[in-house]
């Protein structure tokens, strides 16, 4: 790595451009954050790293498109992984026709219920975080994620992408509904449950 | 115009004067008066017997500071939720008293984003923030998109401010806690882990509630568990609102609510800010806690949009969500 073309800037991570081997890449790097103590910025930078490669490779076992992870660097918290060539879902969304806004939703669905299946929560479930290639919905950005295999867990998962929906999205917030549609058909146990969770996870909120 | 506004919903009881001047909030008075328990927390039915026993003084001493007459007040607004029901009551019965007998129009208005368009009102550069609220019972972090005010991330059990009053209450602090939180954490040493708990962009304290508690009746050092508590919740508010501003592209982040006052939160955003090359806002004190300014201010804004309110629509709603108001006023 010589210099770094800084691709996107998040919240706790830069994206950047890279080559891993003649393959071309990007290198997620987790910034170090000076308004937090170091022992807090210590333990999420490589609790995060850590995890999400983790989820990434579990995520794959699933039949989840996600990027091929090249190379962990747990000391500068550096995760190397594919570069996918595509557009997020958060920039097409709303420009879609309504057959192909449907079937994005369905296939959402399809592969939540996938990660769930696993016991795979993602953890920060938006558009933004799915990029549309080759007619198949990448999964990116798992460093919220973690294990879990409760109902509750599932519900809340969900509930950040039906809200991700409402705010981002919100001329078509009640697309959430064909997103629903696909999480049932795949989820291999009863997705009503969850259903209801989302239910009363939304009237557990302040002020609902 | 000017607009005389009343705040009431939860310990404050509140009365604002403000008038526009080149589309800016200029306050005229802003007078506040805090029901302080004797312990334990806010009993809703004794805060608001506390307002209603002030209520009609501080609105004559609010008219006095402005030094306007009564005939000068063009419009009487008031919050109508999110709050505690009997707080809601007591502030709009006076606002429905006032807006008839002086035959004015009435404006009810949302709380929180009275809290944002203070901001915006009386910051000169603050003109799209992405607002951290942060008080006793709201925890949220809300942002203008797509014509209203959207709630990008909020708490998914307690409030900020009822997480460390609720750890003060079980230490044995009076209320509210956070003052006694902030001066205990300068003297901490020692970092405890405790729970970081964000999912998305919402946040939950609760567990770290419990293990704040769990470390005190273990008998560890107050002041670190005091110092663990901010660092930790503080972190994970900033990561959050840093979220959001990715999230929604803005570059302006606003502080509000009575956590506000926390020099350690407000250190951490600012820091956040600067490392993310935005700008950092936060309104002064008075107008940070709860107060009548912002609620005449965001009264104002409404019926200059061309909102009306009659006294018959008036009721308050407890649950009275930020992104049910249809913002008009803005593009």
């Amino acid at each position: 790595m010589t210099e770094k073309t800084i691709l996107y800037r998040g919240a706790e991570a830069e994206i950047c451009l890279s080559n891993y081997m003649g393959y071309k890449s990007v290198q997620k790097r987790r910034v170090r954050k000076a308004y937090r103590i170091k022992k807090i910025d210590d333990r999420l930078i490589l609790s995060r790293t850590k995890g999400e490669t983790k989820l990434i490779a579990e995520a794959r076992k699933q039949g989840v498109s996600v990027p091929i992870v090249y190379d962990v660097d747990l000391k500068d918290g550096i995760i190397t992984m594919e570069y996918i060539e595509g557009k997020r879902i958060k920039d097409i969304f709303n420009d879609l026709n309504k057959k192909e806004r449907i079937d994005i939703c369905k296939k959402i669905g399809v592969s939540i219920a996938r990660l769930h299946n696993g016991g795979i929560i993602h953890g920060d479930v938006t558009t933004s975080n799915m990029i549309l290639a080759n007619d198949r919905i990448h999964f990116i950005d798992f460093g919220l994620g973690e294990k879990n295999s409760e109902i509750e867990a599932k519900g809340v998962d969900l509930h950040l992408l039906m809200e991700a929906i409402e705010s981002t999205h919100s001329k078509y917030s009640d697309y959430f509904s064909y997103v629903l549609d696909g999480y049932k058909k795949e989820l291999k146990e009863d997705a009503n449950l969850v259903i209801q969770k989302i239910e009363e996870i939304v009237k557990r909120g302040r002020y609902r | 115009m000017i607009c005389l506004g009343i705040e009431g919903t939860a310990h404050s009881i509140g009365i604002g004067i403000v008038k526009d001047t080149k589309g800016k909030c200029n306050v005229l008075s802003n007078i506040i008066k805090i029901y302080r328990p004797e312990h334990g927390g806010i009993h809703p039915r004794e805060a608001a017997n506390h307002h209603a026993t002030h209520v009609a003084d501080l609105i004559k001493e609010s008219i006095e500071a402005a030094g306007v007459d009564f005939t000068d007040i063009n419009l009487i607004s008031f919050s109508q939720g999110p709050g505690l029901g009997p707080c809601l009551r007591t502030a709009a019965t006076a606002a429905r008293a006032l807006s008839l007998s002086l035959n004015k129009p009435i404006m009810g208005v949302n709380h929180c984003v009275a809290h944002l368009e203070i901001g915006r009102g009386t910051i000169d550069d603050c003109k799209d923030p992405v607002l951290l609220y942060t008080s006793g019972a709201n925890t949220q972090v809300i942002a203008f998109a797509e014509g209203k005010y959207r709630v990008f991330g909020e708490t998914l059990d307690i409030g900020i401010g009822n997480c460390l009053d609720k750890f003060g209450r079980a230490v044995g602090m009076d209320f509210p806690s956070g003052p006694k939180i902030e001066k205990l954490a300068e003297k901490g040493k020692q970092y405890l882990e405790l729970p970081y708990s964000i999912k998305g962009m919402d946040i939950a304290f609760s567990g770290l509630l419990t293990a704040s508690e769990q470390y005190y009746q273990k008998g560890k050092r107050l002041e670190d568990i005091c110092y663990s508590m901010q660092e930790t919740t503080f972190a994970a508010l900033t990561e959050v609102t840093e979220r959001a501003m990715a999230h929604t592209e803005k570059d302006e982040v606003l502080l509000g609510g009575g956590v506000a006052s926390n020099k350690r939160l407000r250190d951490m955003v600012q820091t956040m800010a600067e490392e993310r090359g935005a700008r950092f806002f936060v309104p002064s004190k008075d107008l940070c806690i709860d107060n009548g300014a912002m609620i005449a201010w965001l009264g104002l804004l409404m019926y200059n949009s061309g909102i009306r309110m009659k006294v018959e629509e008036s009721l308050i709603d407890q649950r009275f969500r930020t992104d049910m108001v249809d913002v008009s006023w803005r593009d």
